[in-house]
């Protein structure tokens, strides 16, 4: 579990030199990830079947084979993107792949097919967003649309019977049959933050104006209030009524932290962190569901209700520092140990060591992203890059932070690297934006159009060059 | 917006700096306390991953794992179950384990120090890391003898065995015995029903009354009354009480001789030889209760005892009067002896005085069958004088002479004590005691026999004619076969 990204990457923060596209870098290093994959499904094999298969090979040159093509995509559609946030997202998909077919073969289940099928929509819903958002500028035009369809997608599960949306007790579901089921709120937090981030960039200056003060402290004015008052009240809504913390914490963290970037102002935050303790210390109130979790999460080996928890802790205690090795610890014994606790599975069979290097490939891809928001020109840019960054940090502090004990648990899966059709699909989707707005930040600016000939100084007209802010 | 961006970064990293700070506590800290959970299924299911090593003695497997397509790979059986019962233990996923499956655990799964350049090569050659083996010094004649002999006549009971020259054990045997067997079932209700059918059973078949049960010594607790005469001036000729019966010493309690006769000879010799209460009650009323508690102490009375496991200690009660000393010299009162404590005497009086550790664990060997460690014969104690041994030596031969009881060998000496002692529980039905060594002339065993509650024999039993017969089964079955 090297972490090869990190030492290739000699140019550090300094931005890539103009003009270079460095798809020969992304390319190279999926290829350095394929090695990486084949070598962990090989590992599986040996222990979990004591044999090595020339299939083994094929599996590696179909996941090159997969990414090559999103490569491709990339090199075409956006060829001056930042070169390892691709690599690390294929690197973390690939090992959560070799995670879900190691659990296959213990509990003799087929998830690792549907898993690839889901890998391959995705990337053909990949390739399609790069090539069609051709600027992500044009996504701003689309904000009401957007937000009025996140919101109805995020509501669509809370209002349905609970029987076509309720799973192990969260209503977030679309069921379609036996076939599959969705996740509607996977996407709406993506359409969410288009509107969200269009929204504060045309209102910016509104939320930036000071209120009254109070204790040396500049107060938003009352009315400003609103959006994020909307957004907390939405965020209870989702707990309610989908009975899903792990989405609600998610949705509210990510209004905060795009309010904050665009308003560049901490009050937000402070605000927001208030309400968020205020809404969860009356969650803990009325709620038996997260007072039960509260409970497991103060002593997970006592409580009755943590079985999951207290099995997931005893598989991290069993990997230890160096892992029980792929294929050799049992993580099939923890539940849900190929989704929502896949962050532990890989801690007991890789270690203290692999979940390092787990984390530093999530920290490496969340930092690249926000460079990328931090090099792009336009606000919406930046916002919506910041945003995208911070969803995967979000998403992976909630979840792991819950399967590790740090705090209560709560249903989110880690990005990439856990089961789920609707979770891959959506990062993809995101992973796609962040690669256009990187694409934005890198491309050499378009070559300033031939100044036109300068008329003698005598003959200019007075001109207005630019409007005075 | 390039400011709050920085910041977001850095509250990212805090994030990601919070997990791992959380997942080292886990993985390294907290670790260890985690795998010892009681219900912790990982741990137990690494211990049933590879193969556990055997327990053998004399060539035979008392113990071995064989595959199972069961969740746990490999289940434990007991070729010869209750027989070796008190010596394998048990290796329960439900009930955990003891005997040597517990004592020699670190061995047995491959776990302990000794082995960790084999664990090494096996991690690196790919082969399947398997436990250690465990030989014993039981030689299983005499085990499977002793167990026969006092199962057969329905006898509740106990037998240890040891070579007197090295304190090896020979043989520990008790009845009734419980099948490690279905303990060791990784189905868990065959293993509840089980041990809760040992527990609800009469004579507690669990307990290891070898070296964890304390009896009333009896008669045979005259040996080291002797010991101490002899350390205190007394010579095998000194002249001794031979009345049938005396007063205890402040007090208006008889204390009489067995069947209430005069005792004959009149020296120490005769008075061992015919297990005259009088004579000894008075000698330790002469020798005194210090010198009574020193001399038990050197034939192992108090010591903390492993062989490998924990043997009960052995006790003379505390002798506050001259009454309670004049008792505890026959060996009733409150003196208490496990069966080890008393072979261990008998084998300190055949060595010459010598008293040798009780051991259990011949060898210890890695799966490639190379040595990790041999017994090594350690001296406790000198009990008594090499002198004052021979003399106490002469003293059991005659003693065995006037024995009564089936299965004298002949052509070789016994030497031995008998000892019948009343208790309080079972005021009518004494145990019956045999402490005996052979040949006498050069001892290679040395065997303490206790069968309880006068056998079947009821209230008439003595120490000769229960549990004399079953000592001199086991000797014979040692020198004659195998030994």
């Amino acid at each position: 579990m090297a972490q090869p990204e990190a030492a290739s990457e000699t140019t550090g923060s300094a931005p890539a030199p103009r003009g270079t596209t460095r798809r020969g870098t992304e390319l190279l290093m999926l290829v350095f990830s394929a090695v990486i994959i084949t070598i962990a499904i090989m590992l599986v094999e040996l222990s979990q079947e004591n044999t090595v298969t020339r299939q083994l090979f094929y599996y590696g040159a179909a996941y090159l084979a997969l990414f090559g093509g999103a490569h491709l995509a990339v090199r075409r559609w956006a060829p001056y993107a930042d070169p390892l946030i691709l690599p690390v997202v294929g690197l973390l998909n690939g090992l959560g792949l070799v995670m879900i077919h190691r659990i296959d073969i213990a509990k003799e289940t087929d998830y690792t097919i549907r898993q690839i099928a889901w890998l391959a929509l995705s990337l053909v819903l990949f390739v399609l967003v790069l090539k069609f958002v051709k600027d992500h500028r044009t996504l701003a035009k689309y904000s009401f649309t957007c937000g009025f369809v996140g919101l109805a997608l995020l509501a669509l599960p809370g209002v349905l019977p609970s029987a076509i949306s309720e799973v192990n007790g969260a209503k977030l579901w679309i069921k379609f049959g036996p076939l599959g089921q969705v996740q509607p709120s996977e996407f709406a937090k993506i359409l969410l933050m288009i509107f969200f981030a269009s929204f504060l960039v045309s209102k910016r200056e509104l939320f930036t104006t000071a209120g009254r003060k109070f204790l040396n402290v500049e107060l938003p004015r009352p009315r400003d209030l609103m959006p994020m008052l909307v957004a907390w009240a939405a965020a209870i809504g989702i707990g309610v009524l989908e009975k899903d913390l792990g989405t609600s914490l998610l949705f509210f963290g990510i209004v905060l932290v795009v309010l904050y970037i665009a308003t560049e102002r901490a009050v937000w935050v402070v605000l927001g962190l208030s309400l968020f303790a205020a809404g969860a210390f009356l969650a803990f109130q009325t709620v038996t569901r997260v007072q039960s979790r509260v409970n497991v999460w103060l002593d997970p080996i006592n409580n009755e209700d943590g079985y999951q928890l207290k099995q997931a802790l005893y598989g991290l205690g069993y990997g230890g520092i160096g892992g029980a090795g792929l294929g050799n610890g049992s993580p099939e014994r923890v539940p849900f140990s190929n989704s929502d606790f896949i962050i532990t599975s890989m801690g007991e069979e890789l270690g203290l060591v692999g979940l390092m290097a787990i984390f530093m490939m999530y920290l490496l891809l969340m930092m690249r992203g926000l460079r990328s928001a931090l090099a792009v020109r336009d606000s919406f840019g930046k916002l919506f890059g910041g945003g995208l960054s911070f969803t995967v940090a979000l998403q992976l502090f909630v979840v792991a932070g819950g399967v590790t004990g740090l705090i209560p648990l709560t249903g989110l899966t880690a990005p990439f690297l856990a089961y789920g059709g609707s979770s891959l699909l959506a990062n993809y989707i995101l992973i796609a934006l962040l690669l256009r707005i990187s694409d934005a930040a890198r491309r050499p600016q378009t070559p300033a159009k031939p100044k036109p000939q300068q008329a003698p100084i005598a003959e200019a007209h007075t001109e207005l060059v630019e409007r005075p802010r | 917006m390039n400011k709050p961006l920085r910041r977001v970064a850095l509250a990212m990293m805090a994030m990601v700096l919070l997990l791992m700070g959380n997942v080292t506590y886990v993985q390294v800290i907290q670790a260890g306390e985690l795998r010892d959970q009681p219900d912790n299924l990982r741990t137990l299911y690494d211990e049933y991953s590879h193969q556990r090593g055997q327990i053998i003695a004399g060539g035979q497997s008392l113990a071995n794992s064989v595959e199972t397509k069961d969740d746990l790979k490999y289940l434990r059986t007991y070729p010869k179950g209750p027989v070796y019962a008190p010596v394998t233990g048990f290796y329960s996923s439900s009930y955990g384990s003891n005997g040597i499956e517990r004592a020699e655990d670190s061995i047995l799964n491959g776990s302990d120090d000794s082995m960790a350049f084999g664990r090494l090569s096996d991690m690196i050659t790919g082969r399947t890391p398997s436990g250690g083996d465990v030989e014993l010094t039981i030689n299983p004649a005499m085990q499977e003898i002793a167990y026969q002999q006092l199962t057969s006549k329905g006898y509740q009971g106990s037998v240890v065995a040891l070579n007197p020259k090295t304190g090896e054990i020979l043989s520990m045997v008790n009845s009734p015995s419980y099948d490690p067997n279905p303990l060791a079932s990784h189905d868990r209700n065959v293993a509840a029903e089980h041990w809760k059918a040992q527990e609800e059973a009469t004579g507690s078949p669990m307990s290891n009354r070898a070296v964890s049960e304390i009896y009333p010594p009896g008669s045979t607790f005259k040996l080291i009354t002797t010991a101490a005469a002899l350390d205190s001036g007394y010579t095998p000729d000194s002249q001794v009480q031979t009345a049938s019966s005396i007063m205890l010493p402040n007090s208006t309690t008889p204390l009489p001789n067995y069947g209430n006769k005069e005792c004959k000879g009149g020296t120490l010799t005769e008075a061992l030889a015919h297990s005259c209460n009088t004579a000894f009650a008075e000698i330790a009323g002469r020798v005194g209760a210090d010198k009574l508690r020193e001399t038990a102490a050197k034939f192992g009375f108090g010591q903390n005892l492993q062989m490998p496991m924990t043997a009960a200690k052995s006790d003379l009660g505390p002798m506050s009067d001259p009454a309670s000393l004049y008792q505890s010299g026959i060996g009733q009162r409150d003196v208490r002896v496990t069966p080890l404590q008393n072979a261990m005497m008998a084998a300190a009086i055949a060595n010459q005085g010598k008293l040798m550790k009780p051991q259990l664990v011949k060898s210890t060997r890695a799966p490639d069958m190379e040595v990790i460690d041999e017994l090594h014969p350690e001296q406790l104690s000198q009990a008594t004088s090499a002198g004052a041994a021979r003399q106490i030596k002469d003293m059991m031969l005659k003693s065995e002479q006037y024995t009564k009881g089936s299965g004298k060998i002949s052509g070789v000496d016994i030497a031995s004590k008998t000892g019948t002692a009343q208790h309080g529980d079972a005021a009518d039905k004494p145990h019956g005691w045999y402490v005996a060594f052979a040949p006498a002339e050069d001892p290679k065993i040395a065997v303490a026999v206790i069968v309880e509650n006068g056998g079947d024999e009821g209230a008439e039993a003595t120490g000769g004619s229960i549990a004399a017969p079953i000592g001199r089964e086991v000797i014979r079955a040692g020198l004659q076969g195998g030994g």
